[in-house]
């Protein structure tokens, strides 16, 4: 066993063990509160370049799997866990956990007190931090001094390289889907997660996943009847070159958002966006419909919030967040383009928000 | 949408008496339902037979009915009541049962109310068996193969489809009532029969078996926009097969993906919304195949249920309170998690892992089968909270209070290899039970005859197997062969190997270091098991920590795994960093609760402590609460000012009192459980209130209380304490045969008797012994039997200076028969005056000698005109409630105040308070869980519960507490008399009685013969000795309908044996006492008589005033 720190910018340390892989890390410190789903948390393109800290103490039970990755490989820049299991029990698993993070180069640290560091961050803020087996010192120098996730545009290392064809549903995980695919989505990609993409195959769309350098007039010479914007990390209001495609979108198809696509349509609809203190990160975040009242129980990874004051006329408020009142969705009808905040996909995470992938195909539906 | 305006008045009906499925978890989920519907301005009427529950309280509800809940009284209460609404979904099955009941009688129609929190519709479909089954395939879920059978015939057809084994679930009993597996002809063909009789409407589902099988429980909560919820999510330790209440079960779910979770999820969803439950929680469980992650659903209850009062204090999330909420109209997102402030529309989330362990009482049946199996055995449970699944497990252990400081081994302790031979007995005879003498000398055995012993006792499922699970490790057995016996998910199964591995870590470790100290505690192993390991003692283990600064943080159960800032003081302990318990400068009151329910010690002592914590927060003391039972109302978090969710050992408090540095501590209210601590605390100088330490040793002590009593001049039957065989022998043959045995320092008689032969006696001390943990330094207490003495128990409170008679309670049954079991009636109803005064004036002499502040119980016998003191005890007692209810006076939150330094004239409590009216506190048993048991009542506790009967008259109070006791009194027919010579007298008066009612009488030969001499005409029928056509040959051809039957001596019990068991079979009330037998006949005289009046505790309190 090696002694690890994890380090915070502000000085705090919590020592423990290191497991994963060997070597050090840096990356925006962040807690999810979510009990399962941690190889899909792993695998989350939304968590590039943050360390992610489960808050549910034991890691790994159930091992790894083929079939539950949200993408090709991890992305989070590191992991804490409380306990690592040494054996794992599962009828689909095919690795441990442990061996999993070493094979794909993640530095984690197992055996803090992540109910301290949960607080920690609860009261001070999401912050940079560093994780390391070296100089205690030298590891907090370097989480003074990485660069704040304000104004960072990380979706360049997320985004698929080149354009693909998506066919693949939730097949046995899901409900019964659509049986003709009747409508053709482009999904931009700025970190996609692999379960959007299958629902949207369930809705009955055919879905061609561009890169996020792709331009609008590039995505609308595939003539789709809609476009998706997709999840992704860092500072929306950063990704300017993503900003000026969704502006060429708006209006000319339905679009539909999700998380950093939602920032992405509301700022290039003129509203603006800010860092939350420290995010909401779980699968139990309450959200309102505020049309239907209904409440959906949502899966939810975000640092940054739209401000619902900097909407322009054009667009409406739709969900709100019923623990603090944030903006958790927004609608411009006259331009067929609505998204929202949270994961309406949930891997992991509840199925409540499936519907809205059926409101995309709607929207498309009238308008085609 | 705010609340429903168009309701104004809502009657809530409780659960009844605590009976093993249906405990206190349902006077928490009522107490909490009263409260929040109080909370919103409704007009609450409450009616629920049990007086030891927090809910009957007067203050929680406009008019408080303490009648029986049987649907002629219920429908009385509903007319003089007129209530607009009635909520069901509180009050367990019970409650649920009642209210379709009404309905099908169409009485709630006439009288126009309104079935709140589930309807009607949702009810059945989720109960009857076939109705859900086809519901889940409609939404396209599995559910096991199975049929719904109502005769015989059906029955084998049934069997023949699906192929043994098949597993036996009658339909609407609770906790598995009537249940059970069957392996083969044989084995059905008994199950089937009895799951027939246990079932109301004579029905029950035979299913495939899924045994083996993981099994899962999602707590859920609907309200009427169709927004859901799961609140917890529970994962059985034990696979399918095991009563969920009977199974060691964790909170979060472990060994589930995200997906699979999901998918369960959406099939909780999917099924609450089928079945129509649209205001309300409900509570599902899954069989999951481990092997193929195949989902089935297994039964569903739309109701608050045992499993939510776990939920409920594993997340903090207060299911009942909410379900009552939006029973009344609420939406979830319209009310506030008190824990956080922020939206009830969300699903907690737990940094922590909780585990539940139930407590059985095997012990305390004879002849049950211990093998635990679909219907419910155990009789209270254990909740421990722990950063892991190790830590959690060994706090549940130790909260257990079996004598085990956390999973300790056996193996010194048992030889497996009998373990062995006596499981293979049971199953060719399950009322052989287990019989393990401990080992007195190591074993020569080696380890692989162990590992095969062991590998094969574990594939039954027994109450300890949890344990020799662990002694399987310990002796080499792997994880994959011990999955393979018991089907135990190998994650959890590695986890116990984590722990057993670090014994040897223990053991071995040359000095005790801060980073290994650590290590240990984050594992959960206690001081004591620590220092067990390292034969060392618990005091270094203590020291070195002390020196190293190991000591435990308290986290918050926040539901919302810190997210959000708690504003509510529930902790728990554990160890990491930063502790979170923030003690505040308040002066400041701790509590000791009673740990797990178990027989002796149960929901009346909860009902003390939460009445001390409401005492000391009328005082303006910070009540701090600290217990570790999931079902009580003492552990819910807005009972006292802070919880702290902790075992009860010495180690564990200690760590609290330092914590909070309390200005005193109440250890007398919660029974043994915390008594056993005041002395252990008051030497570490915690300050305990009220009666000294010492004053209660000097009660409990012997030879220190013969001197008491000397002193006083008061008499007690003559005894002594035996140490050892031949010890007792000479003590009995001084005093003369029949005489009471008991080993002392016990609760609720366990291991009492009387013993009327020496032969007996040997007997005796040979068996008692096996059943005590410190076998060696145990005393025998030898007492003089006082033969058919009347009983008299009286609870009092003194202030050190004045004494002030809470209730003097006269016993029904003749002495013999424990305490806790027998039928008390308030006022004393057949003593002259002058037998209560000399009881009054004893009862104040030994208050003030003993310098008792607080409660005192003495329990007296009175033979002719002499008074004997049988004990005393200076600290709450089971009655405390029942008086509390009787005649208005709080005695436990009167005694907390005086504890707290108040006298009684201060509190305005100087005069014992004799109601107008008449409450008979009747018991009840759990024998229909246990069938090979015999019913006949003696020293030793076994009841479960209690109910109350409150009426004008005796006969009318009575009938009341056996209606509400389950005895379904017969108006007509033919009853049975069989008494022993000393009850012929009495029993001819009965018969004479009977008779005039027009009652045909059937007697044994003796019986027939005395009734003959008093002109009693009487049908002779054998016994069952003398051969067919005997009484039990009646008894099965439905010929009588009432028995009484009194027997003494260990061989005559023996021969009428089969007798009782056929009247439990078969459902006809019994009477084993002729004091019992008396009251009951005066019962059914006053059952002819014009209908009966119910009346709400709160009147009858202010006629008594």
């Amino acid at each position: 066993m090696t002694r690890a720190h994890l380090v915070l910018a502000d000085g705090t340390h919590f020592e423990g063990i290191a497991i994963g892989a060997e070597g050090e890390t840096v990356g925006e410190v962040v807690f999810t509160t979510g009990m399962t789903g941690y190889q899909e948390v792993l695998t989350d393109p939304s968590y590039c370049g943050q360390i992610v800290t489960m808050t549910a103490p034991q890691m790994g039970n159930t091992g790894v799997n083929d079939e539950d990755p949200e993408a090709e490989a991890p992305a989070v820049a590191g992991f804490v866990v409380h306990e690592l299991a040494r054996r794992a029990s599962n009828w689909r698993m095919t690795e441990t956990l442990e061996a999993y993070l070493a094979r794909h180069g993640i530095v984690a640290i197992a055996g803090i007190d992540t109910r301290a560091l949960t607080r920690h961050i609860r009261d001070h803020g999401a912050q940079m931090a560093a994780i390391g087996t070296g100089e205690l010192e030298a590891l907090k120098e370097k989480a003074r001094t990485a660069p704040p996730m304000t104004g960072r545009d990380l979706t360049g290392e997320v985004t698929a390289k080149a354009p693909y064809e998506w066919t693949e549903g939730t097949g046995r995980w899901g409900e019964e889907p659509a049986k003709e695919k009747r409508f053709r989505v482009v999904a931009y990609d700025l970190g996609i997660k692999r379960n959007i993409l299958r629902c949207l195959v369930d809705a009955g769309c055919e879905v061609t996943v561009v890169p996020s350098s792709t331009s609008a007039e590039d995505i609308l010479a595939r003539e789709p009847d809609g476009v998706f914007l997709s999840n992704g990390p860092g500072d929306p209001a950063a990704v300017g070159h993503a900003i000026e495609t969704v502006k060429g979108l708006v209006g000319k198809k339905p679009l539909f958002g999700i998380c950093l696509g939602h920032q992405l349509l509301s700022l290039a609809l003129g509203a603006s966006t800010y860092k939350l203190k420290f995010g909401h990160r779980g699968l139990n975040q309450p959200v309102k419909d505020l049309a239907t009242g209904r409440i959906e129980i949502t899966t939810q990874n975000h640092g940054f919030a739209v401000d619902p004051k900097s909407l322009p006329d054009a667009a409406e408020l739709t969900h709100v967040h019923l623990n603090d009142n944030t903006c958790m969705g927004i609608a411009a009808p006259s331009l067929d383009a609505f998204s929202v905040q949270y994961h309406p996909e949930a891997a992991a995470g509840p199925h409540d928000s499936r519907y809205l992938f059926e409101r995309f195909t709607d929207a498309m539906e009238k308008r085609g | 949408m705010p609340r429903r305006d168009d309701i104004r008045k809502i009657l809530l009906i409780g659960s009844g008496p605590i009976v093993i499925g249906q405990a206190c978890e349902f006077d928490y989920s009522g107490t909490q339902g009263a409260k929040a519907l109080r909370e919103e301005g409704y007009e609450v009427i409450l009616v629920n037979s049990n007086p030891a529950t927090i809910m009957t309280d007067p203050q929680f509800a406009e008019r408080t009915y303490v009648e029986p809940l049987i649907p002629e009284v219920v429908e009385r209460i509903l007319e003089r009541e007129q209530p607009d609404a009635l909520l069901p979904t509180l009050g367990g099955q019970t409650a649920l049962n009642l209210a379709l009941e009404l309905h099908r009688r169409g009485v709630l129609e006439r009288l126009g109310v309104e079935l709140i929190g589930a309807k009607v519709e949702a009810i059945r479909k989720a109960e009857e068996r076939e109705l859900f089954k086809s519901a889940m395939e409609k939404i396209g879920l599995e559910s096991a193969r199975a049929h719904t059978v109502r005769t015989m015939e059906e029955a084998w057809a049934a069997v023949e489809d699906i192929g043994y084994p098949v597993i036996l679930r009658p339909s609407l009993t609770m906790g598995g009532s009537g249940g059970g597996v069957a392996n083969d002809r044989d084995e059905f063909d008994r199950a089937i029969r009895w799951a027939f009789n246990q079932s109301p409407v004579h029905e029950c589902l035979v299913e495939e078996s899924l045994l083996g099988w993981k099994e899962y429980e999602l707590e859920v909560i609907r309200d009427k926009a169709d927004n859901f919820a799961v609140i917890c999510t529970i994962e059985n330790f034990d696979p399918m097969g095991v009563h969920t209440g009977d199974s060691v079960t964790v909170a979060p779910a472990m060994t589930l993906t995200d997906r699979e979770y999901q998918r369960m999820r959406d099939a909780g969803r999917k099924i609450i919304t089928e079945i129509g439950v649209d205001t309300g929680g409900s509570n599902i469980q899954f069989a999951v195949d481990p092997e193929t992650g195949r989902l089935i659903v297994i039964e569903m209850n739309p109701r608050v249920s045992r499993s939510s009062a776990l939920a409920s204090k594993a997340t903090g999330y207060p299911i009942a309170k909410v379900a009552a909420k939006l029973a009344v109209g609420y939406t979830l997102d319209e009310l506030r998690n008190d824990i956080t402030g922020t939206s009830s529309a969300f699903e907690p989330t737990i940094d922590y892992v909780v585990t539940k362990w139930p407590r059985f009482a095997f012990e305390k049946f004879r002849g049950s089968d211990p093998r635990l199996t679909t219907q419910m055995k155990s009789v209270g449970e254990a909740m421990a909270i722990g950063k892991t699944f190790k830590e959690s497990v060994q706090k549940a252990a130790r909260s257990l209070e079996v004598g085990r400081d956390g999973l300790v081994s056996l193996l010194e302790k048992i030889d497996y290899r009998e373990l062995r031979d006596q499981v293979r007995r049971l199953a060719k005879d399950p009322s052989a039970g287990l019989h393990l003498m401990p080992l007195t000398e190591p074993l020569e055995v080696s380890r692989a005859e162990l590992q095969e012993a062991i590998l094969e006792v574990v594939k039954t499922p027994l109450s300890d197997r949890l344990w020799y699970i662990c002694d399987g490790l310990r002796v080499g057995l792997s994880i994959e062969q011990l999955q393979e016996a018991t089907g135990v998910d190998s994650w959890f199964l590695d986890q116990l190997e984590q722990i057993v591995s670090e014994e040897e870590v223990i053991r071995g470790a040359e000095t005790l270091e801060a980073a290994q100290l650590d290590r240990w505690k984050r594992m959960g192993f206690s001081d004591a098991r620590i220092a067990q390991l390292r034969g060392a003692e618990v005091e270094e283990v203590r020291r070195a920590r002390s020196e190293e600064k190991v000591e435990p943080i308290y986290a918050r159960v926040d539901t919302c795994a810190a997210e959000f800032a708690a504003l509510t003081p529930y902790l728990y302990s554990t160890w990491g960093e930063r502790s979170e318990s923030e003690p505040t400068g308040r002066k400041k009151v701790m509590i000791l609760g009673g740990g797990p329910n178990r027989i002796g010690q149960g929901i009346e002592f909860d009902y003390c402590c939460v009445h001390a914590a409401f005492a000391m927060k009328e005082l303006g003391y910070e009540s701090i609460m600290v217990n570790c039972t999931p079902e009580t109302v003492s552990t819910d978090y807005d009972t006292s000012d802070r919880l702290y969710f902790e075992p009860l050992t010495f180690e564990d408090v200690m760590a609290i009192v330092r914590e909070e540095n309390p200005d005193g501590v109440i250890v007398q209210f919660g029974g043994q459980t915390p008594l056993k601590l005041a002395v252990p605390l008051a030497k570490a100088g915690v300050p305990i209130l009220g009666t000294s330490a010492d004053a209660i040793d000097r009660a409990e002590d012997r030879e220190r209380f013969d001197a008491i009593l000397e002193k006083l001049g008061l008499s007690r039957p003559q005894g002594g304490i035996a140490k050892g065989m031949s010890d007792a022998i000479e003590v009995a043959e001084r005093i003369g045969y029949p005489v009471v045995v008991r080993p002392s320092y016990v609760l609720g008689g366990r291991a009492m008797e009387i013993v009327y032969t020496r032969e007996e006696l040997e007997q005796y001390m040979a068996k008692a012994l096996e059943a005590v943990e410190d076998a060696d330094t145990q005393t025998i207490l030898v007492d003089e039997f006082l033969k058919d003495a009347a009983e008299v128990d009286v609870d009092a409170i003194s202030d050190g200076k004045r004494v002030v008679i809470g209730g003097v309670m006269q016993h029904i049954e003749e002495a013999g028969v424990h305490s806790g079991d027998s039928s008390m009636v308030l006022p004393a109803h057949a003593l002259p005056p002058e037998v209560q005064g000399a009881i009054r004036s004893s009862t104040r002499a030994l208050a003030l000698e003993l310098g008792v502040v607080g409660l005192m119980n003495v329990q007296f016998a009175v033979k002719g005109s002499r008074v004997y003191v049988i004990e005393v005890n200076p600290r709450a007692s089971r009655t405390v409630p029942f008086i509390g209810k009787a005649t208005g006076l709080p005695l436990a939150n009167i005694a907390a105040k005086v504890m707290a330094g108040k006298t009684l004239e201060e509190l305005g409590v100087t005069r014992e308070v004799v109601p107008r009216h008449v409450a008979v506190k009747e018991s009840v048993f759990p024998f229909h869980k246990f069938p090979g048991v015999d019913t006949i009542l003696g020293p030793e506790m076994r009841s479960t519960g209690e109910v109350m009967g409150v009426g004008a008259d005796f006969p009318e109070a009575f009938l009341k507490a056996l209606w509400s006791a389950s005895y379904d009194l017969p108006r007509e027919g033919r009853v049975f008399l069989s008494v022993r010579d000393d009850d012929k007298q009495a029993a001819c008066e009965l018969g004479y009685r009977l008779r005039d009612m027009g009652f045909e009488l059937l007697a044994t030969r003796g019986t027939k013969e005395a009734l003959a001499r008093n002109g009693v005409e009487a049908e002779v029928v054998n016994k069952v000795l003398e051969g067919s056509p005997h009484i039990v040959d009646r008894l099965q051809a439905g010929d009588v309908v009432m028995v009484i039957n009194t027997t003494e001596g260990a061989k005559a019990i023996q021969d009428s044996r089969s007798l009782r068991r056929e009247t439990l079979m078969s459902g006809i009330p019994y009477f084993t006492t002729i004091g019992a037998a008396t009251a009951a006949v005066a019962a059914v005289e006053r059952m002819r008589e014009p209908e009966l009046e119910v009346c709400s505790l709160q009147e009858y309190h202010a006629r008594t005033r």
